[in-house]
Order: structure tokens, then C-alpha cells, then sequence
């Protein structure tokens, strides 16, 4: 073990982090249109939103990051795997983002809303400035969760020749025969990033004034 | 109609199911003055007060604030229309409403509660929103806590800011929705005084109550309420001095049972 297979793990943790960073945000982002879906008045979006989340839940993320990577080119759009990474990882967060933003939203004590349109806020105030913080609060722990989730299933990526942290302890081993030291290095990597979002988490919870924990 | 009237109801009725909450309710709120709806669980005070709020929709009669009626008006034929929802805005902006419980944001501090009317309803600065929410947070006593979140005050406190957060939009009257009920006893006078304050200085309150001490010593005017309906009505003294009705005596007599001796004082 020398510090150039150290620095090229670390390169493989810069791949995984943005991986995860990307897919978590434009997850969170379609989570919401999709939970926005699944509240709204409107039966076929709400049908949509529930055949949506079934589907990418209910898929293994593994056989449906292979599924892209082979099916993209079939269809004409030849893509890189990192491309393919991507959109896998981002649709399965997004279904359970959306589920999870769901639960927040139907948890709102009614009492809260009642306040607001007391005070005159309009529909779009009481969405922007109440509810939609409020559930933010009720599931940032599971958001959390669900960030920590995807880091880790991340890891799958190396099967569609991503060089993540996983895929490069893996050519390290083969090429080094020394699959402990690289391992117990990648899984050092992997603890170190989940520590950065889980205090992101926390600072973020501050901010929505949760108590500290 | 009186001009000294701020609240009017007329044959106000409201059900869920075939259950009728509301049976026809006639009902004048005066200015400047404390009316406390009383009553046994389940009559109606708290669905009465609610539909003032319009956070319930009445399924029939009429409630008129300062003279405009209020979610639903009457045409001269009798029928029934439902006014636009910035005709119900405009309406509900001389209300202000205090809950049972709190329901202060709790993403907010004490000071962002009380100053977002102001910013997001008012449109104020936030240097003159912060000013002016600071100023009532003083007034409930509670300038010291401006900067502490709803989960880190006591339940009165808590009240106090929400009783701050809706005098903030200037509100010609005041409703509260049993603010005292979800209070420690040793919490609940904290919040009287608030209100006794508020009284003293010619709000007019409409206020659901199991307080009869509140009601007997600081309400002009007492509603009481049975069974869907206004069994019995008047000023506090000859409500509570004189309780002829035989349910309002069986009322009474279980917070005698409970020691409220400050009915029995001359």
C-alpha cells in the first residue's frame, strides 16, 4: 500500500461523491414533482405518481442501473456508463424521496396551516413559507437516511465501469493481490463521506430549527 | 344593523353528516367588548368560533364582520352564493385567532412567528417588521425571548407569542379557541393576563373558555351553549348570578364540584 493508491481511492471517493451529490439533488428535486403529484387533486397525476414510485422502488437498483447501460444504446443514445450511473441512481432516490416528502406533508399538523391563513399568507405563501419547510423538518431524518442509502448503493456503479471508490479498490486488488489493505481503505472512504452528510444533515436541521441531537 | 356590532350571526348552521353542530345560532358580538361562549363539550362553542374564523364553512345562515358578510352572502331571493377567495382574504383581515394549541411555526424563532404577517402579508421591511414585532413580543412580556424556538418555551409562553403573532396584523377582534385548555394550571394565568390586558384596553374578544373565573370576572357579555344551540345568553352577572336554566345549573355545578369559589364571592 503507498499514497498513490491512496490518492487514486481518493479520486475514486471524488467520483462516488459526485455521483451521490448529483443524484441526491435532482432526486430531491423530481422527488418533489413527484410527491407534488401524489397530493394533487387530479386522479391520473396522482395514478402516475403511484406507478412511478412503485416501479423504481420496487426494481433493484442494480439490475436497473445494467438495464439503462444496455438499454440506452439499443435505443440509439449511446451515453457513457457514468451517464447511465447517473440516471439510475437518481430515478430509484427519486421514488423514495417522493415518499418519504409525501409522508411529511400528510404529517403537518392541520393547527399550523389554520395559523397561517389566519395571518392572510395565500396558497403559495402557505406551500413556500409553511408547509413545505415544515415537512422538510419531519423528514430531514430520512432524507439523511436516504443520502447515507444512495452513497453506499453507489457502489453498485462499478458494474457499469464507473470509477468509483469500489471499482478502483477492485483493479487496485487485482493488480496489487492485496485486497484487504484496499477494501478497509475504500470502506475508511466511504465512513468519511457519510460523516460529511450526516453533519450536513445536522447543520441543516439547525437551520429549520430542530433541537440539536 | 347597529354600528357598534362588530360580529353578526343569523340562523348560522353547520353539519357534518346528518349531525347538525350548529343549530341556528343568532348571535351580536359588540365592540370593544368580551363575549366567552361557555359550555359542555361537544355543543358547538368551539365549531361556532371556528366558522367566525370561516376555517369552517357555515351551511347556512350569515356572518357578517363589521358589517361585510363573511365567506357566503344572501341575494334578495334567499339563495346563497359563495363570495371569491380575496373577498374572504379581506374579510378574515380584521380577525385575528389565538388556538388551543399554540401552533406557532416551529421552524421559526418567537420573532419570526410574530413578523412574518408583517413581512410576507404587509409587505413591511424587515428593520420595520423586526421593530414592530419586537413591540408586541414586549407587550406579552416575552421581549427576552425573541430569538428562542417555539420547542424551547413553556406552553404559556408559547401562547403568548401566538397571542403577539396575531395582535402583530392589527386586528379589530380578537377570537380564542380555549387558550388556555392544553396549559399547566400554574401556566394558565400568565395567559389570563395577557388577555385581561388586552381587555382593559377595549379589544373586542370573542372567547371560547373553560375559564368560568375568566368569564365571570372580565367577560361583558356570556354565551352559553347546550346542545347545538345558545340556551341562555347575557351579561356575566345575571348569567352567572341568576342560573335559572337548569342546564346551565348542572353546568356550574360540576366547576363548583372543582372549587371555582369566585363564583361565590357576595
Amino acid at each position: 500500500m503507498t499514497w498513490i493508491h491512496v490518492y487514486l481511492l481518493a479520486v475514486g471517493a471524488v467520483v462516488t461523491a459526485g455521483l451521490s451529490v448529483v443524484s441526491i439533488t435532482v432526486g430531491l428535486a423530481i422527488g418533489i414533482l413527484v410527491c407534488a403529484a401524489s397530493l394533487s387533486r387530479a386522479a391520473p397525476l396522482r395514478w402516475a405518481a403511484r406507478v412511478y414510485v412503485s416501479f423504481f422502488r420496487g426494481v433493484p437498483l442494480l439490475v436497473l442501473l445494467l438495464l439503462i447501460y444496455h438499454l440506452l444504446p439499443q435505443i440509439g443514445i449511446d451515453v457513457p456508463g457514468v451517464v447511465a450511473a447517473l440516471v439510475g441512481l437518481t430515478l430509484c432516490t427519486s421514488a423514495y424521496q417522493a415518499e418519504t416528502l409525501r409522508g411529511g406533508f400528510v404529517n403537518i399538523a392541520p393547527g399550523l396551516v389554520e395559523a397561517g391563513r389566519m395571518i392572510g399568507l395565500n396558497a403559495t405563501q402557505l406551500l413556500v413559507r409553511i408547509r413545505a419547510p415544515i415537512a422538510l423538518r419531519l423528514t430531514l431524518p430520512a432524507l439523511v437516511n436516504e443520502g447515507i442509502m444512495i452513497l453506499k448503493a453507489s457502489s453498485l456503479v462499478s458494474v457499469v465501469g464507473v470509477g468509483d471508490i469500489t471499482r478502483t479498490a477492485q483493479n487496485l486488488s487485482s493488480s496489487t493481490y492485496r485486497p484487504i489493505e484496499m477494501f478497509a481503505t475504500a470502506g475508511v472512504f466511504y465512513l468519511l463521506l457519510n460523516v460529511i452528510v450526516t453533519r450536513g444533515g445536522n447543520g441543516l436541521g439547525r437551520l429549520l430549527g430542530l433541537p440539536r441531537t | 344593523m347597529s354600528g357598534d356590532v362588530a360580529i353578526t350571526l343569523r340562523n348560522v348552521v353547520k353539519r357534518y353528516g346528518d349531525h347538525e353542530v350548529l343549530r341556528g345560532i343568532d348571535l351580536d358580538v359588540r365592540h370593544g367588548e368580551v363575549t366567552c361562549l361557555i359550555g359542555p363539550s361537544g355543543s358547538g362553542k368551539s365549531t361556532l368560533l371556528r366558522c367566525v374564523a370561516f376555517l369552517e364553512e357555515h351551511d347556512a345562515g350569515i356572518i357578517r364582520i363589521g358589517g361585510a358578510p363573511l365567506g357566503f352572502d344572501e341575494r334578495p331571493d334567499g339563495s346563497r352564493i359563495r363570495l371569491p377567495i380575496t373577498e374572504i382574504a379581506r374579510v378574515r383581515r380584521n380577525i385575528g385567532m389565538v388556538f388551543q394549541q399554540f401552533n406557532l411555526w416551529p421552524h421559526m424563532t418567537a420573532l419570526g412567528n410574530v413578523a412574518e404577517g408583517l413581512r410576507q402579508v404587509l409587505r413591511l421591511h424587515k428593520r420595520e417588521a423586526h421593530d414592530r414585532a419586537m413591540a408586541h413580543l414586549t407587550r406579552v412580556g416575552l421581549a427576552e425571548r425573541a430569538s428562542y424556538y417555539p420547542s424551547q418555551l413553556s406552553g404559556g409562553q408559547q401562547q403568548r407569542v401566538a397571542i403577539a403573532r396575531a395582535l402583530a396584523m392589527d386586528p379589530k377582534i380578537m377570537l380564542f379557541d380555549e387558550p388556555t385548555s392544553s396549559l399547566d394550571p400554574e401556566l394558565t394565568g400568565e395567559v389570563l393576563n395577557v388577555m385581561r390586558d388586552l381587555a382593559a384596553e377595549g379589544m373586542t374578544m370573542l372567547v371560547v373558555t373553560h375559564e368560568i373565573g375568566f368569564a365571570a370576572h372580565v367577560a361583558q357579555h356570556v354565551v352559553f351553549l347546550d346542545q347545538a344551540q345558545i340556551a341562555l345568553e347575557g351579561r356575566a352577572s345575571d348569567v352567572f348570578r341568576k342560573p335559572w336554566h337548569p342546564r346551565m345549573a348542572q353546568f356550574l355545578e360540576t366547576y363548583l364540584d372543582r372549587g371555582a369559589s369566585v363564583l361565590l364571592g357576595n
